[in-house]
């Protein structure tokens, strides 16, 4: 159960000391060379079924001359080509390939490090066109048998796939959707999810306000469906932690096309009028996910106005201008492999690829049951620049992690959970569903 | 902005020619000011602040004493300073983005770590000749040679393992899996014990050189503190071997690790954020740079207290400490 901020809470401290983890000694050590990994070709590979890899150390100067025979362990990455929401800039080029390059680059990395352990892995790319039949994709994926998924899918297609039989033991990371339903009345037991959910983002940029004392917020919306779920999370921040929505505007004029000879000069005269008849309000928060509007917001307003929300200052998993905890190597290879800033989903595909790699080499072992115990397990660590390590909520798998405020800046403004806000167990279960609210039912 | 440097300059005339000093010197490196702050042991006065690459971070000294090697991150250079004129003498190819290094007994070879490349380059001091190169595990860091000469040991931030390097070889002979993001690592005196903290996993793992398996795992509690707020970073053993410090980050403190017991004994409030620290040259000072409060925390080693606090540069990092 989560607090608000508080001063500092005394059942804090005595829980806490209950909850040190202590860590099993896990150290494998082995001698050897490395080697560079040559990664297989999509079509050679094959399930793996061979027993831990992980042989003890011979120590000392018994080295081998030759790297140990790698054991390769197939990692899915199942995807569909959907519309993807334009850039409101005319300007700025869309980019098509998110999340699918920060799965090759940790791949890339994972075959490096599993190099050290006798593991190999093959990211096998099954990304079906916009009209493709990702179900399908997925039955010929799970004829070999159970599978490690990286799914950069919408929820139904989601859904679809984790509700096949065979898919039933099956790893499935959601690296895409932070749809609420799928952490809550339609959550899967053989589905993860890696990208922060509407309620960890509003609770985020929440915490933030309330620290700030700027209680007041003027949400201003789109329609969509999406736009209705980030709605409702940020009512519910409202309410666990003292905010107040003083209005709620449906942004008005159709969107239309981005390019015009008559620039900006209408949407200057327009934003006015939306914003003018509204109560006192500290910021603006603006729920855009389709990118219509929401950058026409900033500068605009009838008066000075914070806009923040899925444009202006955003609650993300990751940004372009993140810098701390090793990041820059993030930032810096991502770049070397696309010619282009990273985007959130090329982190959660990353750290999708990177928490089924990790687990398999800590674990020590290859077949997907065992890799899925081990992550749901307390020795499942994972390290993502985020200066903790992050892990998975048991009541409904989804990624503890801390959030960054940044987006619409050129450096980050902050990451939440912030200070004073206390939880008994994980001060990262402050953002989102707790255990006590959760309305998952894995079996 | 200019005139305080002036003044600075002022009162490192002064002091130099007050006192032809024979006390110690600490160096702390200074993230974010790109300089190096020069303290002196015994007066903790400013002697000197030096400017350097940009980002400086990792500082270690010649068994000599003669060079100061600064690894400027952002620079993608390693700066040595003469510690007699304390003044930029030259620079070392370090390869990209060198964050820590080690030096062998002799003070013939550096072994730096290049963590954008997966790579430690093996250079030669004096001519600063690349001698080798080992591919290790993604972003390495932490850097130790053990006393005999015999081993160097690379933590992997990424891959999470302490690579062991053949010094006479130049290979790798073994891979030690420990916890999340490895920060730095020691061998205890005798070269019995080799020790490496994991910053995100909270621990120290104890490895024996004998057969290079992890033979111990230390944790921390605090109460009141948050458990993922603790997280080691920077360790340095007493003179006498009997103590580890260890500074850990977030938790604002610095652990005291009994080296027999390998338990906890004491935890030590500092300045915001200690990175790295040192000990002084007779061993009953310990420096820690406090990376958020701009300043170096003095402990006493005998009563383990916080005895003072002294300002250096914004950001400090690394110290490193020469009699």
């Amino acid at each position: 159960m989560s607090v608000g901020p508080v001063s500092r809470d005394v059942r804090f401290a005595v829980a806490l000391s209950s909850l040190l983890t202590v860590l099993a000694l896990s150290g494998v050590s082995l001698a050897e060379e490395a080697q560079a990994p040559t990664p297989a070709p999509a079509a050679a590979a094959k399930p793996a079924v061979a027993p831990s890899p992980a042989a003890p150390a011979q120590g000392g100067e018994a080295a081998a001359p030759n790297a140990p025979a790698l054991v390769k362990i197939p990692v899915y990455y199942l995807g569909k080509r959907y519309p993807e929401p334009l850039p409101l800039s005319y300007a700025e080029r869309p980019v098509l390939d998110k999340g699918i390059q920060g799965a090759r680059m940790y791949a890339k990395q994972a075959n490096k490090s599993g190099a050290f352990v006798g593991m190999g892995f093959d990211l096998i790319e099954a990304i079906v066109p916009e009209n493709g039949d990702v179900v399908a994709k997925a039955r010929e994926i799970l004829k070999k048998g159970d599978a490690l998924i990286v799914a950069d899918l919408e929820p139904q297609d989601l859904l679809a796939v984790a509700d096949l039989p065979e898919a039933k033991n099956s790893v499935i990371m959601n690296i895409r959707s932070s749809a609420e339903a799928l952490r809550q009345e339609d959550c899967r037991p053989n589905v993860f999810h890696i990208i922060p959910d509407w309620a960890m983002r509003a609770d985020a940029l929440g915490q933030y306000f309330i620290v700030k004392k700027w209680p007041r917020w003027l949400v201003i919306r789109g329609d969509s469906a999406a736009d209705k779920d980030y709605l409702a999370q940020i009512q519910r921040t409202a309410k666990r932690y003292g905010g107040k929505i003083v209005q709620e505007v449906v942004y008005p004029y159709p969107p239309g096309s981005r390019n015009t000879d008559s620039g900006y000069q209408q949407v200057q005269a327009q934003i006015p009028m939306v914003t003018e008849q509204t109560p006192d309000h500290d910021v603006i928060w603006v729920i855009d996910t389709d990118e219509f509007f929401g950058d026409y917001l900033p500068y605009r307003t009838y008066k000075p106005d914070l806009v923040v929300g899925t444009q202006g200052l955003q609650a993300l998993a990751w940004d372009k201008s993140y810098t701390e905890y090793g990041s820059m190597t993030f930032q810096n290879d991502l770049f070397k492999l696309t010619k282009r800033d990273a985007t959130e989903r090329d982190y959660t595909a990353w750290l999708g690829v990177r928490a089924l790699t990790d687990a398999a080499m800590r674990a020590g072992k290859t077949s997907v049951p065992d890799i899925k115990q081990f992550i749901l397990s307390k020795d499942f660590n994972l390290e993502g620049h985020k200066g903790v390590a992050l892990n998975f909520r048991p009541w409904d798998h989804q990624m503890r992690q801390p959030i960054i405020l940044g987006g619409g800046t050129r450096t980050i403004v902050s990451k939440s959970p912030q200070e004073g806000f206390l939880h008994e167990k994980n001060v990262n279960d402050t953002l989102g569903y707790d255990e006590p609210e959760t309305k998952c039912k894995f079996h | 902005m200019n005139r305080p440097i002036v003044l600075f300059a002022f009162t490192t005339a002064m002091l130099v020619f007050a006192e032809p000093c024979f006390a110690g010197k600490i160096f702390v490196s200074n993230e974010k000011d790109n300089t190096v702050t020069v303290l002196d042991t015994d007066t903790y006065e400013v002697i000197a602040t030096i400017p350097v690459g940009r980002r400086p971070r990792g500082v270690i000294l010649s068994p000599d004493y003669k060079e100061l090697f600064v690894a400027a991150g952002d620079g993608d250079i390693m700066d040595v300073i003469d510690t007699a004129t304390l003044k930029k003498s030259r620079e070392l190819e370090s390869g990209p983005d060198p964050e820590l290094m080690a030096v062998d007994p002799k003070g013939e070879k550096i072994y730096i770590a290049n963590e954008d490349d997966s790579l430690v380059t093996i250079m030669d001091i004096k001519s600063g000749d690349v001698l080798g190169e080992v591919p290790v595990g993604v972003e390495p860091e932490g850097m130790a040679v053990s006393p005999d000469n015999k081993y160097t040991v690379a933590t992997s931030e990424s891959t999470s393992m302490a690579h062991v390097i053949d010094n006479e070889k130049k290979k790798l002979i073994a891979n030690v899996l420990v916890d999340s993001r490895p920060r730095e690592a020691k061998f205890t005196a005798d070269g019995k014990e080799l020790w490496v903290s994991s910053e995100v996993g909270g621990s120290i793992s104890v490895i024996d050189p004998a057969t290079w398996k992890v033979t111990k795992k230390i944790t921390f509690e605090v109460p009141g503190v948050r458990p993922e707020l603790l997280q080691p970073v920077g360790m340095d053993f007493t003179k006498d071997g009997k103590q580890l410090f260890v500074a850990l980050g977030p938790a604002n403190r610095v652990g005291v690790i009994d080296t027999a017991t390998k338990e906890v004994k004491d935890y030590i409030l500092v300045g915001q954020r200690p990175w790295h620290g040192e000990l002084s040259p007779d061993g009953k000072k310990y420096f820690v740079a406090n990376g958020l409060t701009n300043d170096i925390t003095i402990i006493d080693v005998d009563s383990l207290k916080p005895e003072k606090s002294v300002p250096v540069g914004r950001l400090p990092w690394g110290v490193a400490v020469m009699p």
